[in-house]
């Protein structure tokens, strides 16, 4: 099956180990990622947060690739997945908005095709049944938490993807992959997102108590679905913190592929962990 | 603009009178409705840093506290999670409520105590103009440096430099010049000015 892929810029840069193993498990499972050619940033907060319009625009220039493209959209980022389904709707009502993108690209759009997120084309178009008959190092013996974040699964008129306060998409994932999913408390709180950088008072405290809830429910990891969450996790936590997974990289591992590279990144190091359950080599 | 004295108090507060109807006219949304049942406010994950809760600002547009509102720490504090807009019961969508409530601020010159937010969003647009793409060492770097706060997360930054998690050198797309036609466009937001 192939797929229009929007990347977006953490897969580029904080997220490298992201990407890399989000290319690596869609080989494997027969998807065909074809990233849209010179796409730009969605806008992300910055551009919502200050201006409507030039947020939705600067989104709409995406879409408006992808669509020249005749297939369906990818996105890896749950943050520019939720900007490109609102931009989505935004292009279809907003007459002016539309008529001006038109202007600038010189293509019309029609919105004629789906922006689904990873989570969504793994699990509801690869499915489980293959990943399962696909695996050849299940990851025996490793407890994880499943970390949704907000806007994967919220609100769910827009992303249609899940319950919104009890999601089980990445739970079943997990269990697929031999791993053990456990219940908990913080499976969609929120990490404080794009509060990183401005408020750093805010998101240690909130990444620590949402570590902290995943250590009481006796999770060895946690396995996320997108970049800020990982980054928020894996470094606003501080010392003895849990090694925070892309769900990519627990797949990538249980199919067979060599993901050290992608391990190596993270700032809490997840190797010791993996290399003890025997489900990385050691040096 | 008219000033009213609170009996209780004796304060005297500045009301403008048309503010929510102009709020629903800009972000689309309806505010109305909402009848301060503190869901949002009970769900929401950086309710304990802001200055007024939530539903506090719903009810400040309602009651038309245009300044109170404006220079609040809340609108920018809002992370966009969306939990109070699930949770509503009346479906009033906050959060693109907030994001109209910033772009009045910044549109009629208000600045709030949350100026390194303000900043931030500034560096990030104008790394997109530029590039195309968030480039996130300049974005960092010129970020700690306007807000005079260099040294934060340095040895974070560190840390992640050795671990490959950062590009130097950024990249531009090809079309950068239907970004700049972009901005040229929309850049200049003249929607919100009250």
């Amino acid at each position: 099956m192939k797929l229009s892929y929007f990347p977006g810029c953490s897969l580029d840069g904080t997220a490298k180990e992201y990407g890399s193993s989000t290319s690596a498990i869609c080989q494997a499972l027969g998807l065909e990622l074809i990233e849209i050619p010179d796409w730009n940033c969605c806008g992300a907060s910055s551009g919502h947060s200050t201006n409507y319009l030039l947020g939705q625009a600067l989104a709409a220039r995406n879409l408006i690739l992808a669509e020249k493209q005749g297939l369906d959209m990818v996105v890896a980022c749950a943050a520019c997945f939720s900007r490109f389904k609102k931009t989505n709707i935004a292009l279809k009502e907003n007459a002016e908005l539309r008529g001006k993108m038109e202007e600038i690209m010189g293509i019309p759009y029609k919105g004629s095709f789906e922006i689904r997120h990873l989570l969504d084309v793994i699990y509801n178009t690869v499915g489980l049944e293959t990943i399962k008959k696909e695996v050849t190092n299940p990851l025996k013996d490793l407890r994880l938490v499943p970390y949704y974040g907000c806007v994967i699964v919220r609100p769910h008129e827009l992303t249609q993807f899940d319950d919104e306060e009890q999601p089980q998409v990445i739970d079943n994932l997990i269990e697929a992959i031999g791993a053990e999913s456990l219940p908990w408390s913080d499976k969609t709180e929120c990490c404080g997102a794009s509060l990183s950088l401005t408020r750093v008072d805010i998101v240690k405290k909130l990444a620590r108590g949402i570590v902290e809830m995943a250590k009481e429910a006796g999770a060895q990891a946690i396995a996320t679905a997108c970049p800020l969450c990982q980054a928020n996790l894996d470094m606003r936590y501080g010392e003895d913190g849990l090694p925070v997974f892309y769900f990519t990289e627990l797949l990538g591992l249980a199919l067979g592929i060599e993901g050290k590279s992608w391990l190596e990144r993270h700032i809490t190091d997840p190797l010791p962990l993996l290399t003890s359950l025997n489900l990385v080599k050691g040096e | 603009m008219k000033v009213i004295t609170i009996a209780k108090t004796g304060d005297e507060e500045t009301v403008e009178p048309g503010f929510a109807e102009l709020v629903q006219q800009i972000s689309g949304k309806e505010l109305r409705q909402c009848y301060h049942c503190l869901k949002c406010s009970a769900g929401c994950p950086i309710n304990f840093a802001m200055d007024w809760a939530p539903n506090q600002i719903i009810r400040m547009v309602q009651l038309g506290l245009q300044e109170r509102i404006l220079s609040s720490s809340t609108i920018w504090l809002c992370a966009s999670c969306e939990t109070c807009s699930t949770r509503c019961p009346n479906e009033v969508d906050l959060p693109t409520i907030m994001d109209t409530l910033k772009e009045m601020a910044i549109q009629n010159g208000v600045r709030s105590q949350q100026t390194g937010i303000q900043t931030f969003h500034r560096v990030f647009l104008n790394c997109l103009r530029e590039y195309g793409r968030m480039h996130e060492v300049s974005l960092l770097a010129l970020y700690k440096l306007l807000t005079l706060n260099p040294f934060e997360d340095m040895g974070l930054g560190i840390k992640m430099f050795r671990k490959g998690k950062l590009t130097l050198l950024p990249s531009r797309i090809e079309n950068v010049h239907e970004v700049e036609a972009i901005f040229r466009a929309f850049g200049e937001s003249k929607r919100s000015k009250i």
